[in-house]
């Protein structure tokens, strides 16, 4: 591919992504109501896609073979259980994190790094 | 009548500054920090490694701003030239910011000059924090959406220039460590659950994407997975409509 090709293909790509964005936007300005099914769907929408973004960040973890995602349902596992317990986000994000770096490092691995750190 | 109903909302909470606007959003961006610059920086390495120069992976990750497309863009780089099945592929993998978009109408109206940048600067993560809560107290939305939107960016296009600049230089293990946007995706959807109202769309959403991802794949079950949440929230919503009258 010569340079122009890669500038062009680039530029394709930012052209597409954003009209995925502005899509909406563009089709319903501020001046102009949505259908009313619009913006009912609107209001469903954030917590579906919340799902969504769970399995798209996991899309590549193998059920079949490999370790079989164990380890990511015991990170999972965690974030919930001490989101449940103490709702606060920080300290769940950082628990379930810290738990699946040490699964997937191997505990003395990622306690030794975590040491060197300091 | 129904549409009224947040713009009411939004005139009973009184109008925080721009500095609190940014002490809000600056504690609830900490985790999308992590996990951008690591993706980041793997992401601008990658880029160099393959022997573009630094300047690509700075001006991709500021213009495309969109994590996934960006590796496959350096794939589509990498083979023949070929500007329409990049653009479907592009359309493909970002087909869900046309829900985003919808979600935002509302709550992007009204916030005037920042509206273009909030609407070309909305990623997952930062869509995910925005529609948990648009408006937190003390804060002036227009001025917190931008911040939230701002903050990310920087994290992503400042991870990718690190990683071109510098190479893969941490010697700090930092495998496992992209699991913060998954954990941080887990948590906002465990923080819908409690609204009551937002469970069945929310366990919707989780199982037809599980099961999409399972039938058509890690690369095609994402258009499969809008189309079956969307078709599934219509017929809901014919069934209540007709409930009602």
């Amino acid at each position: 591919m010569t340079t122009t090709q890669q500038l062009i293909t680039i530029g394709i790509v930012v052209l597409g992504t954003m009209a995925t964005r502005f899509l909406p936007f563009i089709i319903w300005p501020e001046g102009r109501r949505p259908p009313a099914l619009v913006t009912r769907l609107g209001r469903l929408l954030p917590a579906a896609v919340m799902g969504l973004l769970v399995v798209y960040s996991l899309r590549h973890t193998h059920l079949v073979g490999g370790d079989h995602g164990i380890y990511e349902a015991l990170a999972l596992l965690v974030t919930t259980l001490v989101h449940l317990r103490w709702r606060n986000m920080m300290v769940s994000i950082a628990c379930g994190t810290l738990t699946y770096m040490a699964l997937v490092q191997g505990w003395l691995t990622f306690l030794v790094g975590l040491a060197g750190l300091g | 009548m129904q549409t009224t109903q947040e713009e009411a909302g939004e005139v009973a909470k009184p109008s925080g500054t721009i500095l609190g606007s940014l002490a809000a959003a600056f504690p609830r961006t900490l985790p999308i920090m992590a996990g951008f610059l690591v993706l980041g920086i793997s992401y601008g390495f990658l880029m160099t490694s393959r022997g573009f120069p630094v300047i690509y992976p700075l001006a991709m990750s500021a213009l495309i701003y969109a994590g996934s497309m960006e590796f496959v863009t350096v794939d589509l780089l990498m083979s023949t030239f070929n500007p329409w099945g990049a653009l479907m592929l592009t359309l493909m993998v970002n087909a869900r910011h046309l829900f985003y978009g919808l979600a935002m109408l509302p709550v992007f109206r009204g916030t005037g000059r920042k509206k273009p940048y909030l609407i070309f600067g909305m990623c997952d993560e930062t869509f995910a924090l925005e529609s948990a809560d648009p408006h937190p107290d003390g804060t002036d939305k227009g001025w917190y959406l931008f911040f939230v939107t701002l903050l990310n960016q920087i994290y992503w296009v400042g991870g990718a220039t690190l990683g071109a600049v510098l190479g893969n230089l941490a010697n700090f293990d930092t495998k496992g460590l992209d699991f913060v946007l998954t954990a941080m995706f887990l948590v906002l959807f465990l923080e819908q659950w409690r609204q009551a109202e937002a469970r069945l769309p929310a366990i919707i959403g989780l199982l037809a994407s599980l099961a999409c991802l399972l039938v058509f794949g890690p690369d095609r079950f994402i258009i499969p997975s809008m189309v079956v949440i969307l078709a599934i929230f219509i017929l809901l919503d014919f069934h209540s409509q007709r409930e009602a009258s």
